[in-house]
């Protein structure tokens, strides 16, 4: 997963590259929790675009952070 | 091993959510003899991670378990039963609903079952109570026109 943040945009960006399946989802969601609670972006971009596999479990995922 | 089928394989895993992608890319490397194409494989990938989910999170319910899959092929239809023998489900009809879930605190979206069900040709659930479950879930691969 690729992170980054705009200080002028208040813009947080991820973009993930690994499969999310229960196995991942775990780890991208500490990371994800904890750059929010770090940056306290006002606006999230959540990049999809090289996950090659995704189950219910990023639906999940998605769910939650929204 | 004696078979009625063009081929089979078995495969045994203990109940680790990191054994899911073996699993997944065990099944369609298996299926890849059919010949079928990107779409085809990852419905597939997206059916048999759900299924062995469910047997991890539902069935053992983290414990420890042997979760198998089965696969066989016949002519150009895949079959795959993926069984546990954990604590079973209750009431299937209800289990296989959209957005069901019996575990909401873990974030589960119910999705799985209706996953498998429109990913797949047929889905079929199997389940005794406090004895296990067992899905079974078949595929036509297309003959490739191309050639
Ligand atoms: N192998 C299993 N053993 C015991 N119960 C199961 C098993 N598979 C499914 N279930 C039951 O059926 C319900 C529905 O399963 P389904 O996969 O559709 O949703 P989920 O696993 O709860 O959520 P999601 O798959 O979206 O993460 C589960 O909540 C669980 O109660
Ligand atoms: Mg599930």
């Amino acid at each position: 997963m690729n992170i980054n943040y705009d200080k002028e945009s208040k813009l947080l960006k991820f973009e993930i590259t690994e499969e999310i399946d229960h196995c991942k989802v775990e780890k991208i969601k500490r990371r994800v929790d904890n750059e929010i609670e770090r940056y306290v972006p006002q606006n999230i971009i959540f990049d999809f675009d090289k996950v090659s596999f995704m189950d219910s479990a990023g639906i999940g995922m998605l769910i939650r952070e929204i | 091993m004696k078979t009625k089928y063009d081929n089979e394989m078995n495969l045994e895993i203990l109940s680790k959510s990191c054994n899911e992608a073996f699993a997944r890319i065990t099944v369609a490397a298996f299926a890849s003899g059919l010949d079928p194409t990107i779409e085809e494989i990852s419905d597939i990938k997206t059916a048999v991670s759900e299924a062995v989910t469910n047997s991890i999170i539902h069935g053992y319910e983290n414990n420890e378990g042997i979760i198998k899959i089965n696969c066989k092929i016949d002519k150009r239809k895949i079959i795959i039963e993926i069984s546990d023998t954990g604590k079973g489900i209750e009431n299937i009809d209800i289990a296989k609903e959209p957005l069901y879930t019996t575990k909401p605190e873990l974030e589960r979206s119910g999705m799985g079952f209706t996953i498998m069900e429109s990913f797949m040709d047929e889905l079929k659930i199997e389940s005794i109570l406090g004895l296990g479950t067992k899905v079974t879930m078949t595929k036509t691969i297309k003959e490739n026109t191309l050639g």
